[in-house]
């Protein structure tokens, strides 16, 4: 028995946090928010084969599974780290294999291009938060027109695109009909842009209402996991930070008031770690808890996030106020991933109705 | 990622099983302490291995070698098939492993065979009216006289005082040294001259606490565990097993079942409870705590079998276990409204008026046992790595 990671998934976690620490500091973060591209970063992300995690092995990648990459996203939410990780690295593949289509020659050419960074892939799920007035796209034949108000990553070759009646599309961003605009959120260390379907060419992956939730799901656990890593990085932040600021002539450190804030962040991390690993391997082990236990990652992770978020911003004071500091980073990155697919308040309406309450 | 325990333990488990089926009508269900029925369980549990199961023959047990999961698959099985797993309480679950380690030969062969059987009841003198989360403060004395200690002072918090045979008891026996190392660990029987106990009703109504006073109370000097002087160290083997034992997790997710029972059952405007919206926003957000609340359980139990270091991790159980129950409770009362007061021998109460009750229970949990402040004192400092605050200058 065993609960937790495996000695294999612990080095990848290890040879990752290694990778960002040394290449994606802060510093490359700033550079991003202010509009330089991450195609470098995420090229080299992909020579440790982060591109190919769930790409199956006779494609030519890693084959692993929501386990994985759930600790890849805890290591990227760590480090506030801008990639198109979501879209391309676990929902791409996730689709394919969901809709039957991993072993197709045209899509395997396809997951093979996303090994090395070359194709980059956006999610378009305008019903993913709740079907939004401003927001449908309608399916004709092989078209889509409508529009996606939030889609993630602006530089992405194609969008997995879900149309009103549940059914998954595949959009090249270059085809015509396919406008995108910056779609500018408080989080700048990704980003994401409005796109405007008008009878845009569209290949069909699935009607499968089935594959949309599973991908949905799938999404939840990867940005839980993505709060974990940046909350506790807010921790550890905090917790440096009153060991070295002075104040009535000792470190803050030494103040209970500040000391409780910390351990009350740490208290509710902690359970959070195994509702995170557990909701990614039931993923791929135990279908019937996946939907339940993923959208319960998803919420609570909402909420603790939002805690620590406000919290580690407070022990640093008025420093954590501050664009020098940085941490304002995490706090808003912690913010996106509250929102983005559903809100806490509305996955557990989902969940409710999902147990039959 | 490997949840299954084996087919080992998956053997173990219908063995266990077929146990409680065979037997299971022979437990005790509510008769007192002392009866023959809760001894004789006691007996029977022990030969066959599900209590005192570590416990070497030699002192009475099972003496099998100690093994995480078959011990969990017993309190699982036990608990699943609502069936008593035998005697708990200070003297097995605190004072025997004590004596494990640090007693001598003859304590161990005296107190712990008649203890595991349930014919020897302790209780525990450790908090004293000036001495609570500052345990080491104590002041109940121990001074030499002969072959004797001579104990005077005043214990408070003592559960089952009334009922012990025995107390285990904190003294300081060292007034000069610094004040954890003045302190030592003395055993002896409740019935000695100079004892008095009175019963101290808390606020559930129920009087399971006691202030123990001791007068003149004479203690063969043989009768200390440890050194003169080491009884803080005694003390703390211990502590660290009943920190974690509060707030079980699966306990806690059988209160929410109840909970989501009675929100199904009561109406309020033709309208069930679990209909109203923010209600049953708030059980659904319970439940994301609950259910991360047990796997974090899982977790804790699979570093223990696999010798995992995540010192953090145990440090929040007693924390997180205990408040997070309390605030179930507390929830279940919001929702009954008015109904939610009916208390003592009301019959509107809803289960047994067990909310109510739990939700008191449940605040003297979240302060005993070291208070949520303490708790978070010790995460940040055993956890975090923060310092202690500085002492203040005399």
């Amino acid at each position: 028995m065993r609960f937790g990671l495996s000695e294999d998934q612990t080095l990848l976690d290890a040879t990752v946090r290694r990778l960002l620490a040394d290449q994606a500091p802060l510093d490359a973060v700033r550079a991003y928010a202010d509009g330089s591209d991450d195609h470098a970063l995420w090229a080299t992300l992909c020579e440790l084969g982060l591109g190919g995690l769930l790409v199956p092995e006779d494609a030519g990648g890693l084959g692993l599974g929501v386990l994985d990459a759930a600790v890849i996203a805890e290591a990227l939410g760590y480090h506030v780290t801008p990639a198109p990780f979501l879209g391309t690295a676990v929902l791409f593949p996730r689709a394919l294999a969901a809709a039957g289509l991993s072993e197709d020659p045209t899509w395997q050419a396809r997951l093979g291009a996303v090994l090395d960074g070359g194709l980059r892939v956006g999610v378009a799920f305008p019903q993913a938060g709740g079907q939004r007035s401003r927001d449908s796209v309608t399916a004709s034949g092989e078209s889509v027109s409508g529009t996606v108000t939030l889609a993630l990553d602006d530089a992405a070759n194609a969008y997995l695109v879900a149309s009103g009646d549940g059914a998954l599309w595949w959009v090249e961003a270059s085809a015509s009909g396919c406008a995108r605009e910056a779609f500018e959120t408080v989080d700048r260390s990704r980003r994401c842009c409005r796109l405007t379907l008008t009878d845009c060419s569209a290949t069909l992956l699935s009607r499968d209402l089935g594959v949309l939730a599973e991908l949905r799901a799938v999404a939840w656990v990867i940005l839980a996991a993505d709060s974990l890593g940046a909350g506790r990085a807010m921790l550890d932040k905090a917790v440096a930070y009153a060991g070295e600021r002075e104040q009535f002539n000792r470190p803050i450190a030494t103040f209970q008031a500040v000391k409780h804030m910390c351990a009350e962040m740490a208290a509710e991390l902690e359970p959070c770690t195994a509702l995170v690993w557990y909701a990614a391997h039931c993923q791929d082990h135990i279908r019937d808890e996946a939907l339940t236990t993923a959208g319960h990652a998803k919420a609570l992770l909402g909420d603790v996030g939002q805690f620590v978020a406000k919290t580690a911003t407070e022990v640093h004071g008025g420093m954590g106020f501050t664009d020098l500091v940085g941490l304002h980073y995490w706090f808003k990155r912690i913010g996106f991933n509250r929102q983005a697919f559903g809100n806490p308040q509305r996955i557990r309406a989902e969940l409710a109705d999902l147990q039959g309450w | 990622m490997d949840l299954s325990y084996g087919p080992h333990y998956e053997a173990f488990r219908e063995e266990v099983r077929s146990f409680l089926a065979r037997h299971g009508k022979d437990a005790p269900r509510g008769e007192g302490l002392r009866s023959e029925k809760v001894l004789a369980w006691q007996r029977l549990l022990i030969e066959h291995g599900y209590a005192a199961r570590t416990i070497p023959k030699a002192y009475g047990g099972f003496g099998a070698a100690p093994d995480i999961l078959e011990s969990r698959i017993i309190a699982e099985e036990f608990a699943a098939a609502r069936v008593s797993p035998g005697l708990g309480g200070q003297g097995i679950s605190m004072l025997v492993p004590t004596l494990l380690e640090v007693g001598t030969e003859a304590q161990k062969t005296t107190f712990i065979p008649p203890t595991i059987r349930g014919e020897m009841l302790w209780c525990q003198g450790y908090s004293e009216p000036g001495a609570g989360s500052d345990l080491a403060a104590l002041r109940t004395s121990a001074v030499v006289d002969g072959d004797d200690f001579v104990v005077n002072g005043q214990k408070i918090w003592t559960s089952t005082a009334h009922l012990a045979d025995w107390i285990f008891c904190l003294v300081r026996t060292e007034p000069e040294a610094p004040k954890h190392q003045g302190i030592s660990f003395l055993l002896f029987p409740m019935s000695t001259l100079g004892i008095e106990v009175r019963p101290l009703v808390d606020m559930t109504g129920v009087a399971n606490f006691n202030e123990v006073f001791f007068t003149d109370v004479h203690v063969p000097r043989g009768q200390i565990v440890g050194q003169r002087g080491e009884g803080w160290k005694v003390a703390n083997t211990i502590l660290g097993h009943e920190r974690g034992s509060l707030g079980d997790p699966n306990a806690t997710m059988a209160r929410f079942n109840a909970l989501l029972e009675l929100m199904r059952r009561e109406t309020v405007d033709g309208q069930r409870l679990i209909d109203n919206p923010l209600f049953r926003d708030r059980l659904a957000a319970l439940q994301s705590r609950v259910l991360a609340m047990r796997l974090h359980d899982m977790r804790l139990l699979s570093n223990k079998v696999n010798d995992a270091r995540a010192p953090l991790a145990n440090l929040i159980t007693k924390l997180q276990g205990t408040e997070l129950r309390h605030e179930l409770e507390g929830f279940a009362i919001d929702v009954l409204g008015e109904l939610g007061l009916a208390y003592g021998d009301n019959p509107d109460k809803q289960d047994g008026g067990s909310w109510q009750t739990s939700y008191m229970y449940f605040l003297g949990l979240i302060i005993g046992g070291g208070t949520s402040q303490i708790q978070k004192n010790i995460i940040s400092e055993r956890g975090l790595g923060m310092p202690r605050e500085p002492k203040l200058a005399k």
